[in-house]
């Protein structure tokens, strides 16, 4: 056995000085929490991914809801809010033990989360067993406002469906015909597809080829080669983060952007423009926000969230934002009482919010009604061009809410 | 260590007592926490057969818990509970199959070999649920409904409260001591530790090795397999990083900390481990890294496991001291 | 396909198994040589591409990024193989796994504390950075041509050193005959030192090349270590030469998987990986005794 380096095996002498200090630890951790009084502050779990590949989204999320509590004095409707964050890591297999931390051991109120569509899911269950009030600031899986809807979900951002349907328009009318897409294989990635594919052919548009990638692979060299071959008129994907870059950037340096423009889900360009840098030049996407949105909300939102954090606000800045609007409304249409819960989910479900992105509704399955955009990047920033749809509503087909 | 003496037995007893009353004591949620615990047990007891007693490293043990998981989930209806009676089995079985092909493959390799090769294999079938489209690919799939006994329309168990789950958990973790230990003990269990101490003298005294440790790699993927299901059970959702081997890392980091030559060993090491998270994620931002360096710590200062803590306080037994590392001889190339 | 897409295919092929070799080399060199398998690998290689973004973000020059990551890595092995690996020498497989996994938990939070856990771009030198026309629509990138030159040259430069100098004798003979080789004198505390900072170098090396085709994420070191393990069984243990034919194999197939067989292309490394063990247990070129 070697035992020169600077470490060796525990004496025993060594071990016994060690377990007093070790026991302190144990000893100090809340085995059990302490009851809810009344009116007590309302507990908001923030359930989001602060480590990992999105934890600047779980970040910017958690900033735009507490910058819109700070705004209404640390309170909503008039109740005094406390929080507590749970790292979800976007990991889909801890998420049901994660919420159910939030849930049974903190006796979170309210759960806010979370951006992974897999891990949103498994809360969703989680809140539909526990009837816990749910609040969705970004993941678009579409079951979760179709056949898994409830009272007690609400989402501030968007259906996968929603966002990449315009799309289909706005490349038809274009004067489009043959499109190849490409995106990871996952629900995220064939929900956006299927959503833009179901409205362009039904504009006339054909699908000349459906290309895949295991998610969350990033080796796109034989797939770009493939579409070189096949000279489409154009090509729509959606990935994100980290892949988000890289196709981009693959893209561009086969060369294709010169010839075959590249069309996507906003999520292509939104968070990564910064490093895709000269690539992204003249990418379309159609997303529920762009960087140049010139209301007032929009401007106030951006100036203080800047003043806040330091950081420029993005979409999912706004959709934290957002997910604290609505539930203030809740609360305000409850004077505080959150045990009056059919009210408050009734006053939320009818919410009219002003929001940075526009104007901003709900439908029947808790799923925003709001306008996508199609977007150009130019000058590194996503900016607008049109509204590709005023007031998109997502279906909620299979949602069955009583 | 053939006999268990008297104070071995009723400190076994006293522990079942404990965990018997528990449920009784904690909230709900802790509950849950100990449910999960002990299901990560006996994921952790099951291994050991194959690292502890067999002397094999495998890296791929997550997988059959994992595919058990991916069986209930597939089995069980939209809108019904999944009956235990008829997808337990199932799932079982299906683990314990994978595990023998798997098995037959890489046990023809030693080594290092076995240790990259089982790596492999384990992301073979993580990678299968995670690219394709049937079982939810890599978003996983849910579970709505947890599965139930009922004969004739009643309903006899409903895993749906979590105490009737706990003690569903624990009736099989007592089951899976019991089984355990009496495999080590047997014949069988006699000459696969054979094998592992000295295998050109157990291959020359006429042990089937091959047949041997494929026996025991079945076996544990199996017991993999229970524990799987009831994971799968107890979370309603299934994902494939349940089968990855960062997963089956995790497991061999319990059987480690407690202890390669018990059975219930790894028990303790999955219940300190588990303990020792919890506690970590509490208070610490940067908890992997504190995890991190622990387990370096464990492995360099205690390569026993947490017992040498024990006998270092209540002083050492000469039996276990000789146990002190055991598999050094067979490091180099084997 | 056309002739010309299936050439660029095959490029595609060779430069992404050019890299992969780098790495597996370095991973199959410390198993082979130590005798330690390091599951720490693909962390290195991880910790590579961010040290090259970090690197050309302070300096603004890639090369300087290529040589000043190299030279950290290989300090940093230094230190970790005086500090904690040689404890593993004597030390049963199991300690080796655990201990190179705790590794990776605590080089991923102590990556997480310096760069953070961002997604970032580098660029690759101005020099390299323009495209070749090689269809009427299709360029290729050259930094991707020169990826595969220079793994070429590491390649040709790894056998040399093995096969010509008197370091690699000395490796050689301790992966043959370590007694012997020690009762005929030679100290291997240096030598094992030297070889695994050497092993994390080529990690991180690999990480550095692909860091500005590729992008700079938290997770990328966890899928190039299964690959190089592949690679490594595929080719036999502690063989150079098996990891370059194993790297290869690898590009073939997952280039040409992707295009032929979409949905199965990631399984079907693990199924060549099962043929080839069935038909050689001990990989393509290691020994068959083993």
């Amino acid at each position: 056995m070697t035992t020169k380096g600077l470490l060796r095996p525990l004496t025993r002498r060594a071990m016994l000085s060690g377990t007093a200090g070790a026991a302190t630890f144990i000893a100090t951790s809340p085995l059990h929490s302490p009851a809810i009084a009344q009116n007590a502050p309302l507990k908001v779990g923030m359930m989001l991914p602060y480590t990992g590949t999105y934890a600047k989204l779980g970040q910017f999320i958690d900033d735009g809801f507490r910058l819109y509590v700070e705004q209404k004095g640390g309170k909503l409707g008039g109740r005094d809010i406390a929080f507590v964050q749970v790292d979800d890591e976007s990991k889909p297999e801890a998420a049901t033990d994660n919420m159910n931390r939030l849930v049974g051991r903190e006796k979170a109120d309210v759960v806010v989360g979370t951006v992974h569509s897999g891990v949103a899911m498994a809360m969703v269950k989680v809140a539909r067993d526990t009837k816990t009030l749910l609040i969705i600031p970004n993941a678009g899986a579409n079951d979760a406002t179709g056949p898994a809807c409830a009272p007690n979900i609400f989402r501030t951002s968007f259906s996968n469906w929603q966002s990449t349907y315009p799309m289909g328009k706005v490349m038809a009318d274009a004067g489009i015909k043959n499109v190849v897409t490409i995106t990871w294989r996952y629900t995220a990635g064939a929900e956006m597809i299927g959503a833009f594919a179901e409205n362009f052919t039904k504009n006339g548009g054909k699908i000349v080829a459906d290309l895949t990638v295991p998610f969350p692979e990033v080796e796109f060299q034989a797939l770009i080669t493939q579409i070189a071959q096949l000279k489409p008129d154009a090509v729509f994907s959606f990935f994100a983060g980290g892949g988000a870059v890289k196709f981009v950037k693959d893209y561009a340096a086969a060369g294709l952007n010169k010839t075959i423009p590249l069309y996507g889900a906003g999520f292509l360009t939104d968070g990564t423009i910064e490093a895709q840098g000269e690539a992204a030049k003249g990418i379309r996407t159609t997303l529920h926000y762009a960087d140049n949105l010139d209301n007032p909300a929009n401007l106030a939102f951006l100036k203080a969230f800047k003043a806040k954090t330091g950081k420029d606000g993005d979409i999912y800045a706004v959709q934290g934002y957002d997910g604290a609007a609505l539930l203030d409304i809740g609360l305000t249409a409850v004077g505080g009482d959150f045990t009056a819960r059919d009210k408050m989910i009734a006053a939320m479900g009818a919410a009219k919010i002003d929001s940075p992105r526009g104007p901003l509704s709900f439908n029947k399955a808790h799923n925003p009604i709001q306008n996508i955009y199609l977007r150009e990047v130019r000058n590194g920033r996503n900016e607008m061009i049109s509204v590709a749809q005023a007031d998109v509503d997502d279906p909620a087909r299979g949602c069955k809410m009583t | 260590m053939s006999m268990p003496n008297l104070r071995v037995r009723l400190f076994g007893i006293a522990c079942l007592a404990i965990a018997i009353a528990l449920p009784f004591y904690v909230s709900t949620y802790y509950t849950q926490f100990f449910a999960k615990a002990l299901i990560m047990g006996m994921l952790a007891m099951s291994l050991n057969l194959v690292v502890g007693h067999g002397g094999l490293v495998s890296l791929c043990h997550a997988a059959f818990f994992g595919l058990a998981g991916y069986v209930l989930a597939l089995l069980s209806p939209r809108y019904d509970a999944a009956s235990l009676l008829t997808t337990l089995p199932v799932a079982i079985l299906c683990s314990g199959t994978a595990a023998l092909l798997i098995g037959a493959l890489v046990l023809r390799t030693r080594g290092v070999y076995f240790i990259m090769v089982t790596l492999a294999f384990g992301e073979m079938l993580f990678f299968f649920f995670h690219d394709t489209k049937f079982a939810g690919g890599s978003d996983g799939i849910s579970i709505n409904i947890r599965p139930e006994i009922a004969v004739a329309g009643r309903q006899l168990l409903d895993l749906d409260k979590t105490m009737t789950f706990y003690f569903v958990v624990l009736g099989f973790l007592v089951g899976v001591i019991a089984l355990l230990t009496m495999v080590v003990r047997s014949p069988f269990g006699r000459a696969l530790a054979a094998a592992r101490d000295n295998e050109r003298r157990a291959r020359s005294l006429g042990f089937p090795i091959f047949r041997l440790r494929l026996t025991a790699f079945t076996l544990s993927g199996a017991l993999a397999g229970l524990a799987g299901y009831l994971a799968a059970a107890q979370f309603g959702f299934v994902a494939p990083q349940m089968l990855g081997w960062h997963q089956s890392a995790t497991i061999l980091v319990m059987v480690l900390i407690g202890g390669l030559r018990s059975v219930t060993g790894p028990l303790v090491g999955a219940l300190v481990l588990i303990g020792m998270e919890e506690v970590l994620k509490a208070h610490l931002d940067n908890w992997k890294l504190v995890e991190g360096l622990i387990i370096i710590g464990i492995v360099i200062l205690l390569p026993n496991g947490v017992r040498q803590i024990w006998s270092m306080v209540f002083g050492a037994s000469p039996q276990r001291a000789a146990e002190i590392k055991p598999a050094a001889a067979e490091a180099r190339h084997a | 396909m056309d002739f010309i897409t299936l050439g660029v295919q095959l490029l595609n092929a060779v430069q992404y198994g050019a890299v992969l070799f780098l790495v597996a080399s370095g991973l199959t060199l410390v198993f082979g040589i130590l005798g330690v398998i390091n599951l720490a690998h693909g962390a290195f290689y991880m910790l590579g591409a961010y040290l090259a973004y970090w690197i050309t973000l302070m300096t603004g020059s890639f090369v300087v990024a290529l040589l000043g990551g190299v030279l950290v890595a290989f300090v940093v092995g230094i230190l970790l193989e005086t500090v904690f690996v040689r404890l593993l020498y004597g030390r049963d497989h199991l300690a080796q796994v655990l201990l190179s996994f705790g590794l990776i938990l605590v080089i991923d939070e102590i990556r997480q504390v310096l760069f953070g856990k961002d997604v970032h771009a580098v660029a690759p030198p101005a020099w390299l950075s323009g495209s070749i026309q090689l269809t009427d629509n299709l360029s290729y990138p050259v930094y991707r041509l020169a990826i595969c030159v220079f793994c070429l040259m590491a390649a040709l430069a790894i056998f040399f050193v093995i096969a010509r100098t008197k370091i690699g004798m000395i490796v050689r003979a301790g992966s043959e005959n370590r007694e012997m080789a020690r009762v005929l004198g030679i100290k291997f505390d240096r030598v094992n030192r030297y070889v695994f900072a050497a092993g994390i170098a080529l990690a991180a090396l690999g990480g550095i090349l692909i860091a500005p085709i590729s992008t700079v994420f938290p997770g990328m070191g966890d899928g190039m270590l299964i690959l190089s393990f592949v690679v490594v069984v595929l080719g036999g243990i502690g063989s150079v030469g098996g990891a370059a034919v194993g790297a290869l194999l690898i590009g073939l197939t997952d280039t040409f998987g992707k295009v032929f067989f979409p949905s199965v292309s990631s399984i079907l490394i693990y199924v060549l990986m099962a043929v080839v063990l069935l038909w050689r247990p001990s990989g393509i070129l290691g020994r068959q005794d083993a």
